[in-house]
């Protein structure tokens, strides 16, 4: 097994487990954090996969250049948005608002 | 390519980037007089990028360039061509509709983010729409989801910050997945590029591909709000400013439905036979449930938030029918431009009926017809459209869908269509027949400006008008 | 374009123009408002009058405009298409100035004559379909414009008859669309023409033939109130008087009939339709639709319910006409598409000249308004003897030549059954002329709107359109043999269907 196939299954890992945080877990930082994970996951896989026989190929750099400054981009509306949340109704979950239809 | 003037398809992202920026160093109030001429250049733009794609078919235009893979390559074809002038036609209707709404000292404050997330927005959109490349359509996907999570956002209240938050969740979640397919498909097959990907998806692909696919066609789905990702649609789209409904329930979703279709046509289209039931399935879930919510609300932009819901739902009724002769491509297209004009008139005349009447419930709507008929009638023309009655757009897209389920032999989806019909037609009646009623005593209305009466009738006649002009729609697709 | 491509398109235009203009207008301009209206009408007269000169003497009018690969919005002026377009447009001149005197300072008349108008685009634009795809374009603008005036009067009332109306109306228009695309997916476009065209599909289509008949039948059935799609149709008589009298006398049952006429003649063909056994179901469902709306008019006490009924019945006779296979029979069910239009128009400008003068709405509260309202209750009474088919009205006409067509086509079934409609239209009219002239007068009417003054009982514009109706009721009954008259106009249709 190669070091770039490793990186990528910790990716796929790691996306996994950032997933089933941003869906699962109830609070609002929680859910950013974990969303935070599930893009680094990501992120790893296409450095991992893209790696090939010590060959590097740039382009996934640079992808994943531009998907952190993203990711980073929507991890600051998130958390905006959250201490908006926060400041008005003094939670930090969404669930209660969930049914209200 | 060293042409004097650069082509109209980088302009169409430039420009809105360039408008955004100003209206946010203007201030608040400002933005509309920058957004509105803008807007018309861009319908412009658009325009003659149509005609030039009828003269001499797609065209590749490599930024700066540079050219792929270290550069960027902007794709043009039939089908990007539509969706763009579909998004600037609408946009610039709505910008004329929002400098009059948000004219209104009780929504001035809303203004002060709206034009340049709009700009935001429509530059992402522009950019989603040119794009052919999976991870530039990320980044633009990404872009989107931002601004348009700004723009539910953009009144300030509790639940519409809710809302927002909530849409942000699933569409980071969603992109997540998008992007987790991306680099599978990069790690598989060593490029991103749509063009090159197709030749090199044969149908026996490794279990990489599959997986890849599977949560890109899922993050998008989610995105495009379909059954049963659609709980977060109607809280956002329901809770926010009118032009801003009008905006996300018109062109946002239908950027990521685009992107389905791109996929499910060009490199995913070994594998589609099989998905392709299951979005079927899910749009035939999401018209019932849809029209079903719309029946039952009480408020009027729920109403027609679940409206959303269900027609999105006819776009993915498309899927198990492509395979036949192009028609239910045509099917899809023409459902998402007539879709696209007929819910932003919905929203707009909403929005007029609203602030009439000062109540946000179809009770309040008693007597209306009497007071703002120009929007009711603008309301009743975009529900011709949305209950695919003739001779509007949406008519020739359920004509389109019924034939090409016909020419297949797959005669649920007919039952599925016409069910859907009757609903929206239940669901529209329900508003125009309580604007119909005697209004009571003491019902109080409000004057409205003129303005927002006849954008929203601007945008309902189009979205009926088109209905004659479908040969035009259909030629431009190729 | 030329003459010929545009005329069909300004008769459209004569009513579609003025109708958007008044909808803009405000409120209170009255005047400008009325002479639109019969500047649109009598302009429609003149087109109409060019179109008829012309088609007699052989010419063809038509217009095609393509709105999807494959699908063309299309136009044609034929003999069939003119005799319901003329039908429709004679009447909306007279219904148009019946409205104007009856919603006298009414609110909301420019959304009411707005719609008006629309839905008179929408008939004659049905009628001059030249395929399906038009035919069904036109065939639901007539059910959206109408429901408005359905609705009118905004009470609660006047809503659940509009909503029972488009839940018919929309569920019929449902299964037409399903017929048109499945028959434009066998064979692309279906455009009329005489003899029909579906034939040439062979014999292995003709199990998806006999379906898709049913649904095309069944969609327009729902319009034309065959039993048992005709539920809509006493509920709707909430609507204002000039509306029902559009209802039932001009736009909406008459479409429903004329697309039977359509499909049957010249989508199928009629020779066609009888080799795949098609003609007798839709005789006997129109015979049973006869008589079960005279039995159904017999017991209604509301005046316009009981002709509402009395439309259910009658309207069926065309579908009757043509489902028998013959020239006569044809010739019957044609001529009456128009002599019922001028009859029921008349008796519900009666109907609403009672309601509206003296507050009567039941046939209980008829006793001697024939005194009061002379002019009126004698265009009622012809009107109602047309309908039970005395000599020598228009009813009678066409009651003879469905009685021959019968005959000739061996099925004296038929006869039977016009005799028992005729008894029972008798038993349900003629209560009311006894009423009518031979009771006397209450002390005091329900609600008397409208004083007498001498020997003008009620308004002008209320007065003179059905007295005009009437007066045609006798004229096309007297001269129906000369050349100009409905039935002739039949006649040539029929030779030309029967030729091919």
């Amino acid at each position: 097994m190669s070091t770039g196939l490793l990186y990528a299954l910790a990716g796929v890992l790691l996306f996994v487990l950032g997933a089933a945080g941003a869906v699962l877990l109830a609070h609002l930082m929680r859910k950013v954090l974990a969303f935070n994970v599930m893009g680094s996951g990501a992120f790893l896989v296409l450095v991992g996969l893209a790696q090939r026989e010590d060959v590097i190929d740039p382009v996934p750099q640079a992808m994943v250049l531009t998907g952190i400054v993203v990711a980073v981009a929507a991890t600051a509306l998130a958390l905006g948005l959250a201490r908006a949340f926060h400041a008005r109704t003094g939670r930090t979950g969404l669930t209660e608002e969930a049914r209200r239809d | 390519m060293t042409e004097a003037w650069p082509d109209p398809a980088a302009w169409l992202i430039l420009l809105p980037l360039a408008w955004a920026t100003l209206a946010f160093l203007a201030g608040p109030g400002r933005g509309g007089r920058l957004a509105i001429p803008a807007l018309a250049a861009q319908c412009a733009l658009a325009l003659w990028l149509a005609v030039s794609l009828a003269e001499s078919g797609a065209r590749l235009h490599p930024v700066g360039g540079w050219g792929a893979p270290l550069g960027i390559d902007l794709l043009a074809d039939g089908l990007s061509a539509v969706m763009l002038l579909l998004t600037q036609a609408v946009a610039l209707a709505l910008a004329v509709y929002a400098q009059a709404y948000f004219a209104d000292a009780h929504h001035r404050h809303e203004a002060t983010w709206f034009w340049p997330l709009t700009g935001f927005l429509i530059a992402a959109m522009n950019a989603l729409f040119l794009s052919a490349d999976l991870f530039n359509l990320y980044v633009t996907l990404e872009l989107l989801g931002l601004a348009a999570v700004g723009l539910v956002a953009v009144g300030g209240g509790t639940a519409q910050i809710a809302a927002a938050l909530r849409y942000l969740l699933v569409s980071l979640i969603a992109s997540g997945a998008y992007l987790m397919g991306v680099a599978l498909i990069y790690g598989t097959y060593g490029t991103a590029a749509i063009a090159s990907l197709a030749p090199l998806i044969d149908p026996t692909p490794p279990l990489a591909t599959w997986l890849a696919a599977g949560l890109m066609v899922v993050g998008l789905m989610a995105k495009t709000a379909l059954f049963p990702f659609h709980f977060w649609l109607p809280p956002a789209h329901g809770g926010a400013p009118a032009p801003v409904s009008a905006l996300l329930s018109a062109l946002v979703v239908k950027a990521s439905f685009y992107l389905v279709l791109r996929l499910a046509l060009g490199p995913f289209a070994p594998l589609a036979e099989m998905a392709a039931w299951l979005a079927g399935g899910l749009g035939a879930a999401a018209i019932l449930w849809g029209s079903w919510q719309a029946l039952r609300t009480r408020h009027i932009k729920r109403l027609v938030a679940w409206s959303t819901v269900a027609q999105l739902g006819y776009l993915f009724l498309i899927f198990p029918l492509l395979a036949a002769d192009g028609l239910a491509m045509q099917a899809g297209v023409m459902q998402a431009v007539a879709h696209g004009l007929a819910k932003a008139a919905l929203f707009a005349a909403a929005g007029v009926l609203m602030r009439a009447t000062g109540r946000d419930t179809l009770d309040g709507l008693a007597g209306v017809a009497g007071r703002v008929p120009l929007t009711l009638f603008a309301f009743g023309l975009a529900g011709v459209t949305i209950m695919g009655l003739p001779p509007s757009a949406g008519f020739l897209a359920k004509w389109l869908l019924i034939d090409a389920a016909l020419a297949s032999g797959q005669w649920g989806w007919v039952v599925v269509i016409i069910a859907g019909g009757l609903l929206a037609a239940g669901y529209i009646f329900r508003v125009l027949r309580r604007a119909f009623l005697v209004a009571p005593e003491d019902s109080r209305f409000h004057p409205v400006p003129r303005r927002l009466e006849w954008t929203a009738f601007a945008l309902a006649v189009a979205s009926v008008l088109l209905g004659l002009r479908g040969a035009e729609l259909v030629a431009l697709l190729g | 374009m030329t003459v010929n491509e545009v005329l069909p398109l300004a008769v459209i235009a004569s009513s579609l123009l003025p109708g958007l203009i008044i909808f803009a207008l405000p409120e209170r301009r009255i005047g400008l408002r009325s002479a639109l209206n019969l500047l649109g009408a009598v302009s429609k007269l003149v087109f109409v009058g060019l179109l008829l000169a012309g088609v007699a003497a052989g010419e063809e009018y038509g217009f095609r405009h393509t709105v999807l690969p494959g699908v063309e919005l299309v136009f044609k002026a034929d003999a069939l298409a003119l005799l319901f377009v003329t039908l429709s447009t004679v009447l909306w001149l007279f219904t148009t100035v019946y409205a104007i005197g009856y919603l006298e300072g009414s609110p909301h008349r420019s959304r009411f004559f707005g719609f008006f108008s629309l839905c008179v685009t929408a008939t004659v634009g049905l009628a001059m379909a030249g395929n399906l795809f038009t035919f069904f374009v036109f065939y639901e603008l007539l059910t959206l414009s109408t429901f408005p005036l359905v609705v009118h009067r905004g009470t609660p009332q006047a809503m659940r008859g509009g909503m029972v109306y488009l839940a018919y109306t929309l569920a019929g228009g449902a299964l037409l669309l399903t017929g048109i695309v499945w028959l434009h997916g066998l064979m692309g476009q279906v455009d009329f023409v005489h003899g029909g065209s579906v034939a040439a599909l062979g014999p292995q289509a003709t199990a998806q033939l006999k379906v898709v008949f049913l649904l095309l039948i069944a969609g327009v059935g729902v319009k034309a109130a065959i039993v048992p799609l005709h539920g809509w149709l006493p509920q709707a008589m909430v609507a204002p008087a000039p509306v029902s009298a559009l209802l039932h006398a001009v736009a909406v049952v008459k479409a429903g009939a004329f697309g039977i006429v359509r499909i049957v003649y010249e989508v199928y063909g009629v020779e066609y339709a009888q080799s795949l056994g098609l003609l007798l179901p839709l005789a006997i469902a129109a015979a049973i639709t006869i008589v079960w709306g005279s039995v159904r008019a017999l017991f209604q006490d509301d005046l316009k319910k009981r002709l509402a009924y009395s439309t259910v019945s009658q309207v069926s006779y065309i579908a009757l006409g043509v489902a028998l296979f013959g020239p006569v029979g044809t010739i019957g069910g044609l001529a009456h598409l128009v002599h019922q239009g001028i009859m029921k128009i008349t008796l519900f400008f009666a109907a609403g000249n009672y309601a509206e003068t003296l507050g009567v709405h039941k046939v209980s509260e008829l006793d001697g308004a024939g005194r009061r309202m002379p002019l009126t209750s004698a265009a009622f009474s012809i009107a109602a003897f047309g309908m039970i088919g005395v000599a020598p009205t228009a009813g009678y006409v066409s009651k003879w030549y469905l009685g021959e067509g019968a005959l000739a086509a061996g099925m004296d079934w038929v006869v039977a059954v016009l005799w028992t409609s005729s008894l029972l239209n008798a038993a349900y009219f003629l209560p009311i002329l006894y009423r009518l002239w031979f009771r006397p007068r209450p002390a005091a009417w329900p609600h008397e709107h409208i004083p007498a003054r001498g020997w003008r009982e009620t308004g002008w514009l209320l007065l003179a359109p059905p007295l005009i109706t009437a007066a045609a009721v006798l004229i096309t009954g007297l001269f129906a043999e000369t050349s100009w008259s409905p039935l002739a106009w039949a006649k040539l249709i029929a030779a030309r269907e029967y030729l091919q």
